[in-house]
């Protein structure tokens, strides 16, 4: 029953976050530097200290404080940044939008490299065209997002330099907008200008991110099509005179998609996770590159927000992809 | 028939490509005092921003040039390979026996055990793994330690995951039975019976693990969160070439074409030594 599913997988997702909660609770805690001695004046008394103390509520046990903590955390108290003196949440939230803006972005340029590849590759099978999408594929996978975003600054930004490979707008362009997610609120404000230069800022490091998923997706959608090809409704609808491409598109994709629609929900969190490192090497302004730099000024309140929010959003992912697989998957429908 | 020698034969190349260029530049990195064509702190104004020797305006003795404090870039790849590879070899070890062992014991005995180290890996999959990487460097600070320690405490849930699947598909084969028929304990047939049949995969495994262990050492050395002297390391070079992009391309392409094809090696090899140690395949 879907319903009961759901509620497992509802309280999986539970349990998950209060582990997650608990992991990141113990590794601040464990972090050297006394965080009540920082805040005190030197000469301050042994009853400073101990006020001090009892008003943060580090007087109590630990599994006390964890619950402080956490009660804090659920109702959306993150602490405040060290380095930049702000609510944490607010900032995460303020940055989140662009990173989210630069993973959507992927995705779909994933799914744009990976589909009409695996289904060339499909028409073409057997020929030096499939053999070519495989090599194409390997060499794919086996970079990671770090290197190929290496890969396309020196292409695309020293080489021919047509792709700006630095920050998330052209610092000159006056922004009207009243959100954090630009490229959205570009497209519905009909500011296309604006559009442009955000998408020329996005492209590289899109593209660093969607090559690596682009090459699974189209591995695998590519060996699901062709499993489906000999199937005896694809072979009818070839005898009823459609072309190859034509029973690719009608016929046999809708039934190949399942496999591959699940492991892209899956592989989608692994994307949003190489955005820290390829946000900081475009020097686009996301949560990835407030991480680093939260960590380099060891503001540990900072990097325990983001940490959390990813999190959240890795399982939220998870959790709809698979409400998504059981809702197209007939056999879990009705089972 | 000469199809299945074909395959032996490409597996066979692919195994001795990857192992001869790990081969050198592991030697290398480990007699990188003899080999080393120059110091690789030494800086020298009057030196910097060498071209590579098929250059114009090369130094001899400066084989790939040097950066923009003068540097030589060779000496700097060499001695930066001392660290790729020690962290390559320990963090990925330590991965490999934390992870093994857990995903053995969760596939071969399942009930509890399986339920607490799956969840465990569920908790764990939740986390970015650079951003859990950067959380663990900020909270034990820099330093070769703790880089190790990072990418051990994130990546064991790779070797438990495979392992646990392959335990587990094990654990239902006729000869496990026939073992616990026989009056074997049941650790004994975990140890002598199906992890001997895991091996192939951890022993893969484990070669890509120290590809992809040399891949956040750069990158955490990159972002300056690595060792914290001023050692040369691949990720650090490769900072500096991404900032003096436009006047010494040099600077980025030679570590990046090294990281690759060290990176492309590790998997290649393991996939290489599976293939060979795999009873069904061999």
């Amino acid at each position: 029953m879907l319903f009961r599913r759901l509620l497992i997988r509802l309280l999986t997702m539970a349990v998950t976050l209060f582990g997650v909660a608990v992991i990141v609770f113990v590794l601040i805690r464990v972090a050297p530097g006394d965080p009540i001695a920082m805040m005190l004046p030197p000469g301050a008394t042994e009853a400073d200290i101990e006020r001090l103390k009892a008003l943060y509520g580090l007087d109590k046990s630990l599994v006390e404080q964890f619950f402080i903590w956490l009660s804090g955390v659920v109702h959306g108290d993150f602490g405040t940044s060290i380095s930049l003196r702000q609510d944490v949440l607010s900032l995460v939230l303020g940055r989140l939008p662009a990173t989210l803006e630069l993973s959507v972005v992927a995705l779909f340029m994933a799914l744009m490299i990976g589909v009409p590849l695996a289904i060339l590759g499909t028409r073409e099978r057997g020929t030096a065209v499939e053999a070519g999408i495989d090599v194409a594929n390997g060499a794919a996978l086996s970079i990671p997002d770090f290197l190929w975003g290496l890969i396309l600054i020196l292409l695309f930004g020293v080489l021919v330099p047509v792709f700006d490979i630095s920050g998330r707008v052209s610092p000159q362009l006056d922004l009207p907008f009243t959100t954090q997610f630009y490229l959205a609120e570009s497209i519905l404000r009909l500011r296309f200008d604006l559009t442009r230069d955000l998408i020329g800022h996005m492209l590289m490091p899109a593209l660093a991110l969607a090559l690596p998923l682009a090459a699974i997706i189209s591995h695998l959608l590519k060996h699901s099509l062709k499993e489906v090809m000999d199937l005896d409704y694809v072979v009818l609808a070839r005898v009823k005179g459609f072309s190859e491409t034509q029973v690719i598109l009608r016929e046999a994709l809708k039934n190949a998609a399942l496999p591959t629609l699940t492991l892209v929900g899956v592989q989608f969190t692994f994307l949003i996770g190489g955005t820290v490192i390829v946000e900081r090497l475009f020097s686009y302004e996301g949560l990835g590159n407030m991480a680093i730099d939260a960590v380099i000024n060891r503001d540990l309140p900072l990097i325990q927000g983001i940490v959390l929010v990813f999190a959240l959003l890795f399982v939220l992912i998870n959790l709809a992809v698979e409400m998504t697989y059981a809702l197209l998957n007939p056999r879990l429908r009705h089972g | 028939m000469a199809e299945a020698r074909i395959a032996v034969r490409h597996f066979n190349a692919r195994l001795w490509l990857s192992g001869a260029w790990l081969l050198i530049a592991l030697l290398a990195a480990i007699f990188a005092p003899l080999v080393a064509p120059q110091d690789p702190l030494a800086q020298d104004l009057m030196l910097e921003r060498l071209p590579p020797f098929w250059l114009q305006s090369a130094e001899p003795g400066y084989w790939l040039g040097t950066d923009s404090l003068g540097r030589d870039l060779l000496s700097r790849l060499i001695y930066g390979g001392r660290i790729a590879f020690i962290v390559a070899f320990v963090a990925a070890s330590v991965a490999c026996l934390v992870g093994s062992a857990l995903g053995l014991v969760a596939g071969y005995f399942g009930g509890w055990a399986d339920r607490i180290v799956s969840r465990i890996v569920d908790i764990w999959m939740a986390f970015p793994p650079v951003l859990f990487a950067i959380l663990l460097i900020a909270v034990f600070g820099t330093g070769l330690g703790s880089v190790i320690i990072a990418i051990a405490v994130i990546d064991w849930t790779r070797f438990c995951r495979v392992v646990r699947a392959e335990a587990m598909a094990q654990a239902r084969m006729d000869y496990v039975e026939s073992a616990r028929i026989a009056g074997f304990s049941r650790i004994g047939i975990m140890l002598r019976e199906v992890l001997p049949n895991v091996l192939p995969s951890i022993i893969a495994l484990l070669s890509l693990e120290m590809g992809i262990a040399v891949i956040v050492e750069a990158i955490l050395s990159f972002v300056n969160l690595s060792i914290s002297t001023d050692d040369p390391t691949w990720g650090g070079i490769i900072a500096e070439g991404r900032l003096s992009i436009h006047q010494a391309w040099w600077v980025l392409v030679f570590p990046l074409i090294t990281l690759f094809l060290t990176v492309l090696s590790f998997s290649q090899f393991g996939e290489g030594l599976k293939a060979r140690l795999d009873p069904v395949l061999r």
